[in-house]
Formats: C-alpha cells, structure tokens, sequence
C-alpha cells in the first residue's frame, strides 16, 4: 500500500530552461541484499572452519539480508528530504545505495554527479589535529589546496570546537563524540553538493550547533542541491524538510508533504 | 509494489528514461581507464598530504617523534650486523656491514609498503564510506609515505657507506632512478595487494611469511653468491626476483666490491625497468577493476 501525493513542493523546486523540475536522484524498483556476518554466532572453531574450507561451504554465519524491496521515487533539485520509519526499515541502507557504496540487485539508482554521504562514523585520523584533519578531508573532497586555504579558518569556526580553548591544535582522538562529530559535518559541508545524503550526522551536535547546522542544510538546497535527511528526531526532519518519505521493513508506505506523513507515522508508532 | 510509481506524473516518463532524459548516471559507476587516471592526478595534492599525515601519524605518540625515522633503520642494521657480522662472523664479503644495510634498507621499503598496502583499504573504511574520491588514493599515499621513510634511511645508509671507507662516485648518482623504478615497483605490488587485502582479510596474517620467504631469496642477509649453488633454473630464477634486482643495482651504485649475483649491469637495469613497467601498469588496471567494490558489504 503505497500512498503518493504529486503535489509535492513545487515551490522550491529548481526549474530547468523547459520549465520542467530537474531530476538528482532517481530511484527505480531498488532492491538491496546484503550478506551480514553474524559475528562468533557458531562455526567459528578452527576445526569448523577447516571443514569449510575441505568442504568448500560459505561461512555459516554469514546471512542475506533483504533489506530494501522494491523502491522507486524521484528526487528534484532544491529538495530536502526527510526519510523515517523503525530502525532497520532500509533508511541508511537505501542512502549508501545512492552514494554507490552499495550495489543494487535489481532496478537502478540514477544520480546527478557524485552524491556525498554524511554518517555519523566517518572517520578522519584520530591521530592528527582538527586542523590537519579539516585540510585532508577538503583535500578528499576534491577541493584544491588555495581553496582548501581559504575555507579552513571558516570550517573550524562553524563547527565551534574552538569555543572552550584552542581545540583545533590538538589531536582528534581528545575531542569528544559531538565535538568530532561537528568538526567532521563542518568538512562535509564546506563544499557544494549536488546531493548531500546526512545519516543521523545532525542529532550529535548540541542546540546552537544543531542551529547553524539546519541553517546549513537550508543554505545548500538553495544553492540548487537535494539533501537526504535520515532522523529519528522528527523535529529536525520537521523544520528542514519539506518532503518526506516514510519506510517500513524495506518498503516505501508513503511520500508526500511532510506534515502529513509524520502525522501518518506517528499514528502508526503510537499503535504499536 | 505499486506499478505507477514508476512513471513520472508529469512527463509521462518511466524513471529509466527520466534518467536518461536528464543525464544522470547509475549511482557508483565505474568511470573508465582514462576518467580514472585524470581524476587521480586531480587528487595528487590529496595523496600528499595524506602521506605526509600518516607519516606524522605514525610517529605522534613516540617521545622521540619524527627521530623514529632515522633510529629505527638505525637499530635494525645494528641487530642485523650484531647476528650475521658478528656471531656468524661471514667474512667473505668485503664491507660486510654496507652490503647488509644495503639490502635490509631497499628490502625494507617494499616490505612496509606491502604490509601497510594489505591493510590500505581495510584501515581506512571509514573514510571510503564517507567521501567520494578514486581510491587508489590510498594504497598510493602508502607507497608515499614509505618512500619518505626510505630517505630518512638513505640518508642512514650513505652515513655508513661512507664511515665504512667507500668512495663517493659520481656513480652515486644511479641511486635516485634505481631508487624510482623501485618505487612504481612498489606502488604496483601495493596496489595489487591493496585490492586482494580488502576482500580477504586473511592475507594480513600470511603477508609475513611471505615477505620473509622473499627476502631470504633476495640475498639480503648473505652473500649472494650462496645462490650459484642452486641448480642452474633456480639461479635464473633468483636473478629475476625484483627485489634481488633492486638492491643490486644499490649495491653496484654505492659500493666497490660488493659481490653480485647479476655480471651484466645493462641486464639489472633492463629487468628492474621492465619489473617496475609490468607491476605498474597491471597493479593499477587490476585495482581500478575492483574500485566500485571498496568499502563495500
């Protein structure tokens, strides 16, 4: 049961010269299996594993995972979409399927130049200082160093690490979790994305920084990008997002206005 | 699974050719050879300051930091010299103490690029998943970083060949190219072993065995002429190895009377340029092969 409201943000929408909305992402019947590794579940004695191998079976512990079925949706430029749903409904599965680190078993994932994923777990050199660490991930975006000379003071500014004593001189691995977690959505989102997918990469940061980091995102859709947001905090998909798509155990129950499908969600968590 | 999802309301377009009408491509592509190579040379600026990072990475936490680099192929040809100088006492080799720290100091470069390059992908997941950038990045800046370290220690190494006695020559020279064509040599085998290492993470436990089997066939520790008691296709064999190739072309650069296993100069040099051509090219086709799987599963 697949609920679609067309009249979705037209507003913001980025025209092309046809006067026709400009497509980023287009999603076409995905469907992603991956193998997961269960870990020491059982099988993991040498004897067992030399059975393995004698026998040529593939490690019992490793289970498929149909975790995206069957999806299709179209993003346009200008968008900021939030997407929902339970934990392990496929959310951050279908989004490091848009940024190709995930291939699809059937249909296809069509994008707009190269989509940036956002996680919370992106990591940089621990061993290093914020600040060696804010020009090799610029350097890693593509930036050139000039530019990278430019924007470094800025980047280290808008994550605000430096507000309790010089903390861009230290190495990462004395920041705490937020703190990197700032300094690392201030790299991403130094540079101009064509679509800039955010995984949970917002909810870390305190209320100031969660301030700046909306005005961020709004900022970049402006500049005629499409932002993926996925967040437990409605709140924040609320006040960034104007679309919203909600999944459920691999299935898309609903895209529309995002008023309407988080009052449809809700419902539905409620009832639970 | 509802079967209008797939046409666009307003073009009347099913999503393909919604795609294809706007020019977008299938998400993590592999662009082609060409695309490849353009786009790494964009990154070089990336790779290093990558290199360099991990070099001062690697060294943070040492009170002596960056001195590291000189001591620690320092103590190496210290141990070595203390084994095979001393307790074994070989005193066949004229400038027994060069001709070792030679060898070890070539060996060395190409086994920590190996080890780190095995390990390249796999250490660096976290970044892979988070930016987009051609991978082969990675495995590079590894070699880079150990080619850094490789300085450090020939700075070491003329240290020794000259308290040691030998002239300085304008054949010293042939160090910087004979040092190069190691280094694409390298740069190949890691990027070959970058690829292998990200899918089966087991080679990281065998890796050392490996390299040790190597290096006791590239006549590091002994004298090479040990090797013309093999029979006759086994020293042809030796004599093709690489790594022998390489740290005999040092040994003729830097040292007067070291004894060789390869008589003709012109063939060290054809076989190290030819070493360094195959491993190059095929390392990096074979990596850019595997770019759309990093960082995946």
């Amino acid at each position: 049961m697949v609920e679609h409201f067309e009249d979705s943000p037209q507003a913001t929408a980025t025209l092309d010269p046809a006067g026709e909305r400009i497509p980023t992402v287009v999603v076409d019947d995905a469907h992603i299996i991956y193998r997961v590794h269960q870990g020491a579940a059982g099988g993991t004695t040498p004897v067992a594993a030399l059975r393995r191998l004698v026998k040529r079976t593939n490690a019992p512990n490793v289970r498929e995972v149909h975790a995206v079925k069957g999806i299709s949706f179209t993003a346009y430029r200008g968008e900021a979409i939030g997407l929902i749903g339970s934990n392990g409904s496929g959310k951050s599965t279908i989004l490091r399927a848009i940024a190709g680190l995930l291939p699809v078993n059937r249909g296809a994932i069509y994008t707009q130049g190269q989509p940036s994923l956002l996680g919370v777990n992106a990591a940089l050199l621990n061993d290093l200082s914020g600040e060696r660490n804010v020009v090799l991930g610029c350097l890693a975006m593509g930036m050139h160093p000039d530019e990278v000379a430019q924007q470094a003071a800025g980047i280290i500014d808008f994550s605000g690490i430096n507000e309790r004593g010089d903390f861009a001189s230290l190495p990462m691995r004395t920041y705490s979790s937020g703190m990197a977690a700032r300094l690392r959505f201030s790299i991403a989102a130094a540079k101009r994305h064509d679509v800039l997918l955010i995984d949970e990469a917002l909810a870390t940061g305190d209320k100031g920084f969660r301030k700046r980091s909306e005005q961020r995102v709004r900022e970049l859709r402006e500049g005629a990008g499409t932002v993926f947001l996925v967040s437990h905090q409605l709140s924040s998909v609320r006040d960034t997002c104007e679309r919203t798509i909600w999944l459920e155990s691999g299935v898309l129950r609903m895209d529309g206005p995002t008023d309407e499908v988080i009052r449809a969600y809700e419902a539905y968590a409620n009832s639970k | 699974m509802a079967t209008t999802a797939l046409v666009d309301p307003e073009t009347g377009l099913t999503q393909a050719q919604l795609a294809a009408r706007h020019g977008l491509r299938v998400a993590g592509e592999r662009p082609s050879l060409a695309e490849y190579s353009r786009r790494l040379w964009a990154y070089r600026h990336f790779i290093a300051a990558y290199a360099n990072a991990k070099l001062v990475a690697s060294y943070s936490n040492a009170k002596l930091g960056q001195l590291w680099q000189v001591l620690t192929p320092l103590t190496n040809a210290a141990v070595y010299y203390l084994i095979f100088g001393v307790v074994l006492a070989q005193n066949s080799i004229p400038n027994f103490i060069a001709y070792l720290t030679t060898g070890l100091f070539i060996f060395n470069f190409t086994q920590s690029a190996v080890l780190a390059g095995t390990q390249s992908i796999s250490s660096n997941l976290g970044m892979i998943r988070a930016l987009h950038f051609p991978r082969a990045t990675l495995p590079l800046s590894t070699t880079m970083t150990q080619f850094q370290q490789l300085l450090a220690s020939m700075v070491v190494l003329i240290g020794i060949v000259l308290a040691t006695g030998e002239p300085i020559t304008l054949e010293w020279l042939l160090l910087v190219p004979a040092l190069l064509l190691q280094a694409v040599f390298n740069a190949g085998v890691v990027l070959l072993v970058a690829r292998m290492g990200a899918k089966a993470s087991d080679l990281k436990q065998v890796m050392p065995f490996i390299l040790r089997t190597w290096m006791y066939g590239s006549g590091v520790l002994y004298s090479v002429s040990l090797f013309d008691r093999l029979p006759g296709w086994a020293t042809t064999l030796v004599q093709f190895n690489p790594m022998l190739v390489y740290i005999e072309l040092a040994r003729y650069v830097l040292l007067e009377q070291a004894p060789l296993l390869n008589e003709s100069l012109t063939q060290l040099w054809l076989v190290g340029a030819g070493w360094a051509l195959v491993a190059g090219i095929g390392g990096f086709i074979y990596f850019w092969r595997g770019e759309q799987e990093y960082g995946r599963g």
